[in-house]
């Protein structure tokens, strides 16, 4: 890239616990993140790894029992006047994030689409909504425009669809209108927390163009939150790989896929069910994640890495970087450590994929 | 190959809602199990997979067709006998381990109800007895019998939910989207499990979801479904390398691949239905080869085949 493009939200070293009945749960132990203007950078882990958490935080949306220990979320924007501003989003109150920020500059996608609907409005009050509380738009404007939004999203016959409740649309077709609604304030950032876990393969491929599409018509920048590796191959930028409330290998979307380095990315992409090959069996990360409301000692993924060495029982390891972008929290990367190479299954299957990728190019 | 052990004939599946509003959800199905192996069913939602599912175990009346599981005729009454052996035989995995245990029993009665209902042990030791070597088969520790399935972690409960099906040695398991609600980890290691289960005691799967990649890994042969109607069908390796049928295409198309510089050139094939032009109810079963067939006019058929 010939310019450095502008960050326009930069989580730094974010910390959360939740206060629960059993104890402390340390959530999110130093996440940060950065993302630039009009890119795509996706987070993935698994259910209970804290992607979810760390968007909430940026959306203010955290349960009353979240503590935040420590980090900031840095935002910058351009206000009314022109002016490039930065404010930590932490330090604001939920009233100053609802009403400058929260749908207005970052809208969130959610996951369900049969539940983040109102069901007893029609979907052209919803998207409208937005509009009047954000905007102050006239009626009659907010009505066209949401029309328009409407068409944007590839809902045919936006005019009728209009007068429409939830319930009298597809599960496709009611994530489409969930991401109209989002983009209804013109957002810089758009959040999607799993927007497609709950729909079908083909839908799913749809929508993810849909997206992808309105993010380059609209100049958005995209925040994945999925656990599907498969969904982070089409969409994303840059990814960050999530294990027990922190980040162990970030990179550009080449550099995760071609190159992994940590243990865990390299469990996630063998787990994967591979269309080319035969193996009688799939591989699998032994083991379940671990339980945070016990703080794990040294490396959380230690328990289940084969690669496991001494010291990760005893030290957390610290992110080595390997190139400019590329980083990875694992004790293999330490000059001392034994040299350790990906597992031979994930080191063919990369190759077929190289191969494949040279075939095209 | 042996006689099939279920047989499904021409199954029709419809709801009547109100007198002049029907549902058909499944219209003329028909496939074979044999002994020891996997079908794949895959489909979009709406398409009637769970539907053939819950006809098959009986959970509906069907209503046409008939099913022969073992020989036997499972359509219609069922006899006290016939009954019985159907449930001994079949049993099922349900999609959402959260909702498909009783939260009120402990892990030990979830599992052990099967053999208490068919009195399938000697004493209160044997049934003891059982329960664990099966928690001990399915990858948990006999010690979590007296557990509560709030207890449990996703992926354990749906372990659970494979050893209640898995204790009254049944011939065949109907796995409905049973892997669909679990991380991605963990679905590779109930798919795992479900392999080393499968050669160990022979059991056949009726597989149901929606997920292609991962019917691909465990089945044998595949069943492809839209709207009621089975498409296409054949082994894994007919419909990956050569599918016929435009939906299948689709559907194949749309599985992700985890290569980013394949993944962002690459388009869906969209396939719609209504403006398609394919009516379904016209087709009928062609043979492309082998048990390859597809669902398809005499004009379509041409045109499909010819155009590879």
């Amino acid at each position: 890239m010939s310019e450095t493009p502008k960050k326009i939200l930069d989580i730094k070293n974010l910390d959360i616990s939740f206060k629960t009945n059993a104890g402390i749960v340390h959530a999110i132990r130093g996440v940060s993140l950065d993302l630039c203007k009009g890119e795509t950078v996706a987070v993935v882990g698994e259910s209970g790894s804290g992607k979810s958490v760390t968007m909430k935080a940026a959306m203010g949306l955290l349960d009353s029992n979240a503590i935040i220990n420590s980090g900031e979320i840095l935002y910058t924007y351009t206000d009314k006047d022109g002016n490039e501003v930065t404010t930590d989003l932490l330090k604001l109150s939920r009233k100053e994030l609802r009403r400058d920020f929260n749908g207005q500059r970052i809208a969130m996608v959610f996951q369900d689409p049969m539940t983040s609907l109102d069901p007893t409005m029609t979907i052209g009050k919803q998207i409208m909504e937005g509009m009047f509380l954000h905007k102050h738009m006239e009626k009659e404007a907010a009505r066209k425009r949401a029309i328009e939004l409407l068409d944007l999203v590839g809902i045919p016959e936006a005019e009728k669809r209009f007068k429409n409740y939830p319930h009298q649309l597809s599960g496709g077709m009611r994530q489409r209108v969930v991401i109209a609604i989002a983009l209804s304030a013109d957002p810089d950032i758009l959040i999607c927390d799993e927007p497609t876990t709950a729909l079908d393969v083909t839908i799913q491929a749809r929508i993810l163009e849909l997206i992808m599409d309105i993010q380059k018509k609209m100049k958005l920048s995209v925040i994945y939150i999925t656990h599907d590796l498969g969904v982070v191959a089409k969409v994303a930028d840059y990814v960050n790989v999530m294990y027990a409330g922190k980040i162990v290998e970030v990179g550009n979307v080449n550099e995760i896929f071609y190159e992994p380095k940590h243990p865990y990315t390299w469990g996630l992409l063998s787990s994967m069910p591979d269309l080319d090959t035969d193996d009688e069996r799939l591989y699998s990360i032994p083991g379940s994640p671990p339980n945070l409301l016990h703080e794990p000692k040294g490396d959380a993924f230690a328990a289940r890495n084969q690669f496991a060495m001494a010291i990760d029982e005893k030290a957390e390891p610290p992110m080595f970087q390997i190139s400019c972008t590329h980083f990875a929290a694992t004790w293999l990367l330490h000059p001392d450590a034994p040299k350790v190479e990906m597992p031979p299954e994930l080191k063919t299957r990369i190759e077929r994929a190289q191969k494949e990728v040279a075939k095209i190019l | 190959m042996s006689e099939p052990l279920l047989k499904v004939e021409n199954l029709k599946q419809h709801f009547r809602i109100s007198r002049s509003y029907t549902v058909k959800a499944v219209n003329g199905v028909s496939f074979e199990i044999y002994p020891g192996e996997t079908y794949g069913l895959v489909g979009e939602s709406g398409s009637g997979k769970t539907t053939i599912g819950r006809s098959i175990i009986r959970l509906y009346n069907p209503t046409e067709g008939r099913i022969l599981f073992d020989g036997m005729d499972i359509t219609g009454r069922l006899e006290g006998k016939t009954r019985e052996t159907l449930r001994e035989n079949m049993q099922m995995i349900f999609q959402d381990p959260m909702a498909s245990l009783n939260p009120r029993k402990k892990v030990s009665d979830i599992i052990g109800e099967g053999l208490d209902i068919h009195h399938r042990y000697q004493s209160r030791e044997d049934r003891a007895e059982q329960i664990s070597a099966m928690l001990r088969k399915v990858g948990l520790s006999p010690e979590h019998a007296s557990r509560y399935p709030h207890q449990f972690s996703g992926g354990q409960r749906q372990r659970v939910g494979i050893a209640r099906a898995l204790i009254m040695n049944p011939k065949l398991i109907i796995a409905d989207e049973c892997i669909s609600a679990l991380d991605v980890s963990i679905q590779a290691q109930v798919v795992n499990l479900m392999k080393d289960i499968q050669e160990e005691t022979s059991c056949a799967y009726l597989f149901i979801a929606h997920d292609l990649s991962m019917v691909k890994y465990i089945s044998d042969r595949i069943g492809v479904l839209h709207l009621g109607y089975l498409v296409e069908a054949g082994t894994k390796e007919e419909i990956f390398s050569n599918p016929v049928h435009p939906y299948t295409k689709s559907l194949l198309s749309a599985i992700p691949h985890p290569n980013p510089e394949v993944e962002k050139r690459r388009k869906s094939i969209a396939y719609d239905y209504a403006s398609s032009g394919i009516d379904y109810a016209k087709g009928t079963e062609h043979t492309v080869g082998g048990t390859h067939t597809v669902l398809a006019t005499d004009e379509e058929f041409e045109k499909w085949t010819n155009q590879r």
